[in-house]
This record gives structure tokens, C-alpha cells and sequence, in this order.
């Protein structure tokens, strides 16, 4: 089995090292095909390690070799399959090898093809081994694998300022929030003398709950940097400046999970401090709305999708702090598959479109682009939460926690944020498929993406609809590992009121999307409607002004105190110093250069004039060797 | 006047000074050969002075040494000058700046 292990494990490695090859030749299909098979390889691997997992019950535990081992410290390169890793790993090679496929046909014309799947092989490689570690150690190699291959991924087109300005900021916010987890594992090390889950959680429980807390939210801001929560979340929206299977893969289905899956990993952590718990719940519940009201005006197709990802992973947050991990987990699944699906989709308009991303510049595109159209409204209806897709079972499931903990602010919060989730989404669709064909206007013949395109995103279509159907087997098999709390309203009444009723409100939110947006009068906005002057549209559309604030009050003072440290004290203390101790050799050796004039008799005198030094010099130890002990008594009579 | 130990190494150390001031002060290189000797065997004379009064030959076999060191010293060192000599046809230590860097 171990086999398996391995092959999940560095079939994606094998991959970017072949796609690395040919890193500076003209674009091959090769380098593309091969780290997609690889992705396949890997993909079936974990499936048959979920089999065994799901079947046997057995969880598999390998150590293969040792990395450090220096006194008490001892960190080895383990991997672990259990239920929630095993979870994670088929959610990354499914996700990943969908997204492989894709770009063959995305990246098509795209001069840096062969460089684009190394990155993108390297980056599932590290998510491997983020989930797959056993250790904290482990986790925080694939945290910052995961981090750098983000970066160079959303700064692809480099020569694109955007591109290469988000990479950094996405790069600079994710450091700041991995300071903080890398205090949470000095802080477990420290009390727990291990870094290995399973012997670091078994000590926790007789540790000061102080020392837990501070645990448990120096890791949470680790996590909300990953998972781009508030008041993190700024570099999300803009790592939407990547290619779209990059924003599919890394900044919807994956990397950003990974803040939620270091919470569900760490559950016995959070289990012993409810209040840090119902911090992440009510901070993801926050964010969950304050993500989703930002997607209501944006007119950016990919930044409408990536807040969606902000708002869900809200919810993924709000779950885990309830202590319902295994929903957490749950909806991580369901929704990586309709997310990515969605974002594809996107990437599918955006090719077709000539890489126009507002939609008011749309519309009716369902005519020509029948295959995406029929995606994306499904993964729209998913994300809804629509019966019987996998979003109504997964993020209901959310609501229901929420309800039956009695948190019925958090419960208000997630269901008002529903009907925002429907209705900014079915906005999209509304504006992108429908209504009047407005892309006439500029000149563009839309086209439908290759075939193999559409064949290879049918995965994730069908997941989207069935992933609900697995909640029960699901549930049976990771609570093995988590918490097994079921979550039931008490009387069936309640229960039945609260579905129907949430569906009823979802419904009608995309009814009234849809027909806000499909009127015959939809005109791209100029900025002169008098609803893009209210207060509320420019307090949305400028991201409640964050970025302002960050770059006028954050960038500026930072950049004028480093101008400050730069000149007074980088130029007038540091290098004065140094050019200082230089100066000294400097003038020294000016001054007495002209000792060696190459005169005979000077030297001569020079010789003389050392001999006599060093001859009084051996007179004066003589000298003190012999008087030493009347020396030392004359100086301690001076106190000395 | 019984002449002792001390005799000979003020003479000795007057005869270093000498040989030193000759030295630094002494612009003819054959007359710095001399003040070269004349430094070696004041050397000598403490050498051989000390010697006999601790009745212990060792010092006197070392001047020995030296005298012998002396002559080969001066034996290269005329030849030389006299090269230097027959090419420039002066022996003024001034002159003598080829080395200068």
C-alpha cells in the first residue's frame, strides 16, 4: 500500500521535473500531456487509497526517512493517509487533474506553456504534501511550497505590472500570516516537545488552556492568511490576475482550503478552547457576507467568482469553529468541484470573449456556447445550494449547525448570505448568457472552447450535481477521525421549514437576478446611473475602501518609515561604520606608503628603527615579568 | 685597574653604536660593508667576553661562526658592488631605487 503512498505522492514532482525540461524550448504538447497523465496516476493512487481507507477502516502511516533528529528534536518525513487527508487528496489530483487537462486547451496559445505545468505540477506536489504530512513541520514545507508556487503562478505574465504587483502582494500577506502560524508550532514544540500530530494532540489536553488558546489563534492566523479571510483577503481578488485554471485550482479549490483544513486537522486544539472556536465561526460568518456583498456590484466575471470562493470559505469557517469539522471538511469537497467548475467555465467566456472580463459586455452567449453555459448554470445552481445539487446538501448542512448550536446571529448571517450567493451568482449568468447580445457592439465573434475542454471539465459537472449523494458515507467514514456529532433540528416541523423556506428565498433570489439582468435595457454602465452614485454601490465597488486604506495608511507609512530607515539610519549609522573601519586601513596605508620608497638607506633606517621597538618592547615585558608581583600590589593599592 | 666583563660590553655596545650609526647614517655602500663588520664584531667581542667569564666555549665557537658568516657575507657583497660598479660606475646607495615599487 505503501506504493500507492508514494506514487500519489511524487507522481505530481516526476510531472513539473519533466515539464521543467523543456522550461526554455518552444511549446511542446509533451509538457503538457505528461504531467497530466502523471496528475492521472496520482489521482487513481489516492482513489485506491480511499477504497482501502473507506473499506478497511486502516489508516496508513509511513516514515520515509528521518529529517531532523538533534537531541530531544526529532522531525522525520512521515506521511500519513487517514480520513481526512484522504479527503483532501482526492479533492487536490481530481481537481488538478481536471485543471491539467483544461489548460492544455487554455494555455494553446500561450508562449509559456512547458513553464506553466512545471509550476503547476509543483504546486499540487507541495498541497501534497501539506496534506499528506504527518508532522507540523511537513505542513508548514507544503504551506510554503503551496505560497511560492502561488506566487509565481499569479505572476505568470510577469511582463504584466498587475500580474507581478499581485503576486507579490498575495506573496507579502500570505508571509505576514505565516509568521503567525510559525509562532502557533514554536508554541506547540515548546509545550509539547513534539511536532508529530497524533503525540503533540495527546499532550494538549494537560496543558494550561492560555497556552492552548494562544496555540490556537497564532495557527488560526496562519489560516487566514492561506484562506484569505478578513482582514487578510485583499490579495484573493487580485491573484484573479492569473491564468483562470490557476485561479480554478489554486485560488478556489485548493490552496485557499487549506486554512480549513489545518483547523479540521488541529480539531483536538480546538476542541479544548470553544471561545477560539466561536471566534473562527463568527469571523467566517462575518466573512461570508462581507464577501458576499462585495461580489453584488463587481464587474470583473473572475473577481465575482473569487469573492464567492471568499464568502464560501466564510462559511468552511464558520463551520469548523462550531466544532462541525467533518462539515467543514464536507463542504471543502462539494465546493472545490462547483467552484472550479465554475471558474473553467469562466475561462471558457473569457477565451471566447477575447479575454474581456466584464459582463455587462456580454450577454447572450448561451446561443453560441452551449456546453459552458449549460456548466456554469449548474455550477451557479450548485453554489446556490439548489435541491438536489451538492450545494444544498453541503452548505444547508452549514446553516443547520449554525441552528441546531444555537448561534442565531451566525444562522441569520449564513442565510441572508445565501440569497446574496444566489443572486450575485445567477447575476453572472444572467448577464454573461442572456438578455441581448452585447458583445456585438465591440466587435467580437465569441466561440465555443475545444471539445476536450468541455469533456475533460464533465468531472467535476457530474460531482457538482452527485457529491451530495455521498454525505451519509461520507460522514461515516471520516468521523472515524473527527467528531461524530449529526446534527438534527429537533422536531421535524422546524427541520421542514427551514429547508422549504431556505429554498424558497434562494429561489427567489435567483428569480429576482435573473429578472433584474436579462432586461432588453441592460447597457454597459458608464459610470452616470444614479444607482453607481449611491453611497452603497461606491462603498462595495471600492472594496469598503480596504485597499485604499491599506495602500494610504499601511504602504505609504511603511514605504516613508523605510525611506526614513534608509537615510538616517541605513546610510548615516550602518554604512557610516563600515566605511568608517575602511577609511581607517585606507588613510593608514596612504600615510605610510611612503615608507617604502625603494631608498636602501631608508629601509635600513626603518630596519633600525624596528629593531630598537621591538628590543624595548622585550625589555618592557622583561620588565614586568620581573617586578609582576610588586606590580600587582601597587595596583591593587590603587583600587584597581 | 683589573679590566672586566663589563669593560668589554661597554666596548661592545659602543662599538654597536657605532657600526648602527654607520648604518643608517652612511650613503657609500662599501663603507656600509664596514659598518656591517664593524656591527658583527662587536657581537663578537660580548660573545667571546661572556664566554670566557662563564668559562663556557660555546660563545667563542659562535663567534667563530660568525666571523665566518661575515667573510662569506662580504665576499658576495664585493662581488656585487663591483658589477654594480663596472655598469653604473658609482656605488652612492641613493642611486640604488630599481626595487622601488
Amino acid at each position: 500500500m505503501e506504493l500507492f503512498l508514494y506514487t500519489a505522492l511524487f507522481s505530481p514532482l516526476v510531472g513539473s521535473l519533466f515539464a521543467a525540461l523543456f522550461g526554455a524550448s518552444p511549446k511542446t504538447k509533451i509538457a503538457g500531456i505528461v504531467p497530466s497523465i502523471l496528475l492521472g496516476v496520482s489521482f487513481l493512487s489516492s482513489l485506491i487509497l480511499l477504497v482501502l481507507v473507506m473499506g478497511t477502516g486502516l489508516t496508513l502511516h509511513v516514515e520515509m526517512m528521518t529529517w531532523m533528529a538533534t537531541g530531544d528534536l526529532y522531525i522525520p518525513f512521515g506521511f500519513v493517509v487517514d480520513e481526512v487527508s484522504v479527503t483532501m487528496m482526492i479533492v487536490v489530483t481530481l481537481v488538478s487533474t481536471v485543471v491539467h487537462v483544461y489548460a492544455i486547451g487554455y494555455m494553446d496559445h500561450d508562449k509559456g506553456f512547458n513553464r506553466f505545468f512545471s509550476y503547476l505540477s509543483a504546486f499540487v506536489f507541495s498541497m501534497m504534501i501539506l496534506v499528506m504530512s504527518d508532522n507540523f513541520a511537513g505542513l508548514f514545507i507544503g504551506w510554503e511550497g503551496v505560497g511560492l508556487c502561488s506566487w509565481l503562478l499569479i505572476g505568470f505574465w510577469y511582463h504584466k505590472e498587475s500580474a507581478s504587483w499581485a503576486a507579490n502582494e498575495a506573496f507579502i500577506m500570505n508571509r505576514i500570516a505565516d509568521l503567525g502560524m510559525l509562532i502557533g508550532i514554536f508554541l506547540i514544540y515548546w509545550n509539547t516537545g513534539t511536532l508529530q500530530y497524533e503525540e503533540a494532540f495527546a499532550v494538549m489536553p494537560s496543558l494550561s488552556t492560555d497556552i492552548l488558546t494562544w496555540m490556537g489563534i497564532f495557527l488560526f492566523i496562519g489560516a487566514m492568511g492561506k484562506s484569505a479571510q478578513f482582514p487578510l483577503h485583499t490579495w484573493l481578488a487580485d491573484a484573479m490576475e492569473g491564468p483562470t485554471p490557476v485561479s480554478a485550482l489554486i485560488h478556489a479549490a485548493t490552496m485557499v482550503t487549506a486554512g480549513v483544513y489545518l483547523v479540521v486537522r488541529a480539531n483536538p486544539l480546538y476542541e479544548l478552547i470553544p471561545s477560539v472556536g466561536l471566534f473562527i465561526a463568527s469571523l467566517g460568518a462575518f466573512v461570508a457576507l462581507f464577501a458576499a456583498s462585495m461580489a453584488l456590484v463587481n464587474r470583473d466575471m473572475k473577481r465575482v467568482i473569487a469573492y464567492s470562493t471568499l464568502s464560501q470559505l466564510g462559511y468552511m469557517f464558520a463551520a469548523a469553529g462550531l466544532g462541525a469539522y467533518w462539515v467543514a471538511l464536507f463542504h471543502l469537497m462539494a465546493h472545490a468541484f462547483f467552484k472550479a467548475l465554475l471558474f473553467l467555465g469562466a475561462g471558457n467566456v473569457m477565451h471566447a470573449m477575447h479575454d474581456e472580463l466584464d459582463p455587462f459586455k456580454m450577454g447572450g452567449l448561451s446561443k453560441v456556447m452551449k456546453g459552458t453555459f449549460l456548466m456554469m448554470t449548474i455550477a451557479s445552481v450548485a453554489l446556490a445550494g439548489i435541491f438536489p445539487l451538492a450545494g444544498f446538501f453541503s452548505k444547508d448542512l452549514i446553516l443547520e449547525v449554525a441552528f441546531v448550536e444555537h448561534h442565531y446571529i451566525i444562522y441569520t448571517v449564513l442565510l441572508f448570505t445565501a440569497g446574496l450567493t444566489a443572486f450575485y451568482s445567477f447575476r453572472l449568468v444572467a448577464l454573461i448568457f442572456h438578455g441581448e447580445d452585447r458583445y456585438k457592439l465591440f466587435g467580437i465573434h465569441p466561440h465555443e472552447a475545444y471539445k476536450f475542454m468541455l469533456i475533460a471539465m464533465s468531472p467535476l459537472l457530474l460531482l457538482a450535481i452527485i457529491a451530495g449523494a455521498f454525505k451519509m458515507s461520507y460522514f461515516e467514514m471520516v468521523t472515524n477521525l473527527l467528531p461524530a456529532t449529526e446534527y438534527h433540528v429537533h422536531s421535524a416541523a422546524t427541520y421542514w421549514i427551514m429547508t422549504i423556506g431556505t429554498q424558497i428565498f434562494v429561489a427567489l433570489a435567483i428569480l429576482y437576478a435573473y429578472k433584474k439582468y436579462t432586461r432588453k435595457d441592460i447597457v454597459v454602465p458608464d459610470g452616470t446611473s444614479k444607482m453607481e452614485n449611491s453611497f452603497a454601490y461606491k462603498l462595495l465597488i471600492n472594496q469598503y475602501y480596504i485597499p485604499y486604506f491599506y495602500q494610504e495608511y499601511i504602504v505609504k507609512a511603511y514605504r516613508e518609515l523605510s525611506e526614513v530607515f534608509w537615510t538616517k539610519i541605513d546610510q548615516k549609522v550602518v554604512d557610516a561604520t563600515v566605511d568608517g573601519i575602511a577609511n581607517v586601513f585606507y588613510q593608514t596605508g596612504e600615510r605610510t606608503r611612503v615608507m617604502q620608497s625603494g631608498n636602501l638607506s631608508t629601509m635600513l633606517k626603518w630596519m633600525v628603527a624596528g629593531t630598537v621597538a621591538l628590543l624595548s618592547l622585550a625589555v618592557v615585558f622583561g620588565l614586568a615579568a620581573r617586578y609582576s608581583a610588586e606590580i600587582k600590589t601597587f595596583l591593587s593599592g590603587l583600587g584597581v | 685597574m683589573e679590566i672586566g666583563l663589563n669593560h668589554y660590553l661597554v666596548l661592545s655596545t659602543i662599538l654597536f653604536a657605532i657600526g648602527l650609526l654607520g648604518v643608517i647614517r652612511r650613503k657609500n655602500l662599501l663603507m656600509l660593508f664596514f659598518a656591517t663588520e664593524i656591527l658583527l664584531n662587536s657581537v663578537n667581542i660580548s660573545f667571546a667576553a661572556i664566554s670566557h667569564y662563564y668559562g663556557d666555549l660555546t660563545g667563542q665557537m659562535f663567534a667563530f661562526f660568525v666571523i665566518a658568516i661575515a667573510a662569506s657575507e662580504v665576499a658576495v657583497g664585493l662581488g656585487l658592488l663591483i658589477v654594480w660598479h663596472k655598469k653604473h660606475n658609482n656605488i652612492d646607495l641613493d642611486s640604488m631605487s630599481t626595487m622601488r615599487g
